[in-house]
């Protein structure tokens, strides 16, 4: 490229104005990242999940529970392959800030279900046997320095008078992709059933069943619900991601809030470089004007203030994707239990570039198209 | 020999025939230029002189190809760009025209070479052969020694031979000066109309020059004034000139 050395020395031209350009594009292309990697976690779940799962909850609402009964009743119905039940159990491990989700599980069935979680042979054995076993995700075992031998006691208040309940750490599972779900921590329904109130016993907070194929999901989703119709535990059943979207949505309308603030973020860098390029477009009226009158044509011109802004945009997108990667380790570490782990992927890397990439072109557009059009005749007057 | 009124033989390098040029400012037109008529033969030296606002830099940036007349032509080396597309007419002054002008105009963030190098970036010549050419440029000027400086490290007479470098450096058919020493002290004027006399002179350059300076105007082989869009007077000073004013 014959015209490098001349948009290079315009770049650095004035220094303290481009420092300032590339920090304010890196540090929004920080929370730009950032909205993208949360917003990314809470779909994670609805991306992930199994097409041919179905989710069954009491019409009520989740925290209901349904009995065990219907176990045996779904698994009847034509198209169903397995049937796994959860409980949510609501413990807390030494202090309410070390939050991360118990799930109370039915031995039998769940591996079946979900064979996306990897337990070794040996430790689910040994954890069937153990009615007080306990079975931690990889991540949360790492975060509270746990191994398997471990006694876990986790204080809970949700079924009676609080209580500690005290668990053996029979395995550790992983999960096949790196992103999935590693925070998890089991325990078995036996031993749940045996340690509740009377009004919990044999119930369970929430069915997963596993279908011969998900073309049949509408018909089963729509025969379980007929099947328990006007009974006293009402189902509602659905897809697996449209329940993890729902949950989702617990937390308020996250998606709505990313696209706004990415919005913002969005039109502040079209700003912000816009000016700067429209400032030093101006500041070069002359340059631009001699450049023209010995021939650089109109179209050169254009490229010439484009690739400026692109290369702006370029060093502020990468510096801003380099704090970005190195950031949000540590403030998912900082926030693990609060919001599912933060995880800033290659693909996400390369999409903030080809943002910061498409950010700078269009900044320097309209300068560019004003440069372009600019009379040399005019611009020679100015001088 | 160079000729106002507009009966040249046709074989002059610039000819220019009826060049009207009318702007309107508000309700009223303006005609800066009055069907004017000039025929300037290879290697000639013409100043135009004239009060401010007498049409000079409009005919200079007409004869440049950087305006378009309202009526009339401008014919140079065969080729008639008054009705050259803009883009066109963007490659021809690559090709034929050099400018010299009165604020230098360098890049300020590019060394000499790179400032002389500019017009060769839009040729095909490969680095070394655009090398070669801007050194012979540069020597010519007296600044080969100076290449790698910063046009803020270079005095005003040293960054007018810059800008005379970068103006002949791709061969133009032509030179173009608006006030080449308007903003320089006398003896630094002095040198560099030497040197644009040794261009006209050794390297058979045409040279339209537009100055305020009478002692600069002189220097030219033939002096042109121009009032009120008018050439109104002819003076001969090195070479023959046919006196016509308006045709």
């Amino acid at each position: 490229m014959k015209f490098r050395s001349l948009i290079f020395a315009n770049l650095f031209r004035k220094k303290v104005r481009l420092i300032l350009t590339i920090g304010s594009f890196a540090i929004a292309l920080v929370l730009f990242t950032f909205l993208a990697v949360v917003n990314s976690a809470f779909s994670r779940g609805i991306d992930i999940a199994g097409a041919d799962r179905l989710v069954i909850v009491n019409r009520i609402g989740l925290i209901q529970t349904m009995p065990i009964s219907y176990d045996d009743q779904v698994r009847a119905i034509p198209g169903v392959k397995y049937v796994t039940h959860d409980h949510w159990f609501g413990g807390v491990y030494q202090e309410e800030k070390n939050f991360f989700p118990q799930f109370v599980i039915d031995v039998e069935n769940h591996r079946k279900v979900y064979p996306e979680f990897i337990v070794p042979d040996d430790q689910w054995n040994t954890f069937v046997k153990d009615q007080q076993g306990a079975i931690a995700g990889a991540t949360t075992a790492k975060r509270f320095g746990w191994k398997v031998g471990d006694r876990i006691p986790i204080k809970n208040s949700l079924y009676g008078p609080t209580k500690t309940w005290e668990f053996n750490l029979d395995g550790i599972y992983h999960t096949a992709k790196p992103d999935g779900d590693q925070g998890q921590f089991w325990l078995q329904w036996k031993n749940f059933d045996e340690n509740v109130p009377a009004v919990i016993k044999s119930t369970a907070g929430w069915y997963i069943l596993k279908l011969d194929s998900p073309d049949d999901s509408v018909r089963v989703a729509k025969t379980i619900d007929a099947k328990f119709a006007n009974s006293s535990y009402e189902t509602k059943t659905e897809t697996e991601s449209a329940f993890a979207a729902g949950f989702a949505k617990q937390f308020g309308n996250i998606e709505f809030l990313i696209l706004t603030i990415g919005s913002v973020v969005f039109f502040t860098l079209l700003l912000v470089t816009g000016n700067t390029m429209a400032i030093s477009v101006r500041e070069r009226t002359s340059e631009l004007a001699v450049l023209k009158a010995i021939g650089v044509t109109d179209r050169t011109i254009l490229f010439l203030v484009l690739a400026e802004s692109t290369v702006i945009a370029l060093f502020g997108g990468l510096l801003g994707l380099l704090l970005a990667w190195a950031a949000i380790p540590v403030i998912s570490a900082a926030v693990t239990g609060l919001l599912p782990p933060l995880l800033l992927s290659k693909t996400m890397l390369s999409l903030g570039l080809v943002f910061a990439i498409f950010v700078g072109m269009v900044s320097g557009l309209l300068p560019g198209i004003s440069a372009m059009r600019m009379r040399v005749v005019n611009a020679l007057r100015r001088v | 020999m160079i000729r106002v009124d507009g009966q040249g033989s046709g074989k002059s390098l610039i000819q220019v025939r009826g060049l009207t040029k009318t702007y309107r400012r508000g309700g009223e037109e303006i005609q800066v230029l009055q069907r004017l008529n000039l025929d300037v033969d290879k290697g000639d030296f013409v100043g135009f002189m004239g009060p401010s606002g007498s049409g000079k830099t409009t005919l200079l940036n007409l004869l440049g190809g950087l305006d378009v007349p309202s009526q009339g032509s401008i014919t140079v080396d065969g080729d008639e760009i008054t009705h050259m597309s803009g883009s066109k007419l963007t490659q021809w002054r690559a090709r034929h025209v050099g400018f010299i002008f009165q604020m230098y105009n360098l890049i300020p963030v590019l060394t000499a070479f790179q400032n002389v190098e500019l017009p060769l970036l839009l040729t095909k010549l490969s680095k070394a052969e655009r090398r070669k050419h801007v050194e012979t440029a540069l020597n010519v000027v007296g600044l080969v020694n100076r290449m790698d400086h910063y046009p803020r490290q270079l005095s005003g007479g040293q960054e007018q031979r810059v800008t005379i470098a970068r103006a002949i450096v791709s061969d133009p058919t032509f030179l173009l000066c608006d006030e080449p020493t308007g903003d320089l002290d006398r003896k630094s004027a002095d040198e560099i109309m030497a040197l644009i006399e040794e261009l006209v002179a050794n390297h058979g350059k045409t040279v339209l020059m537009v100055t305020h300076d009478a002692v600069v105007a002189a220097r030219a082989h033939t002096t042109l004034h121009l009032d009120k869009g008018v050439l109104v007077e002819a003076s001969k000073l090195g070479q023959g000139v046919v006196a016509g004013g308006v045709a």
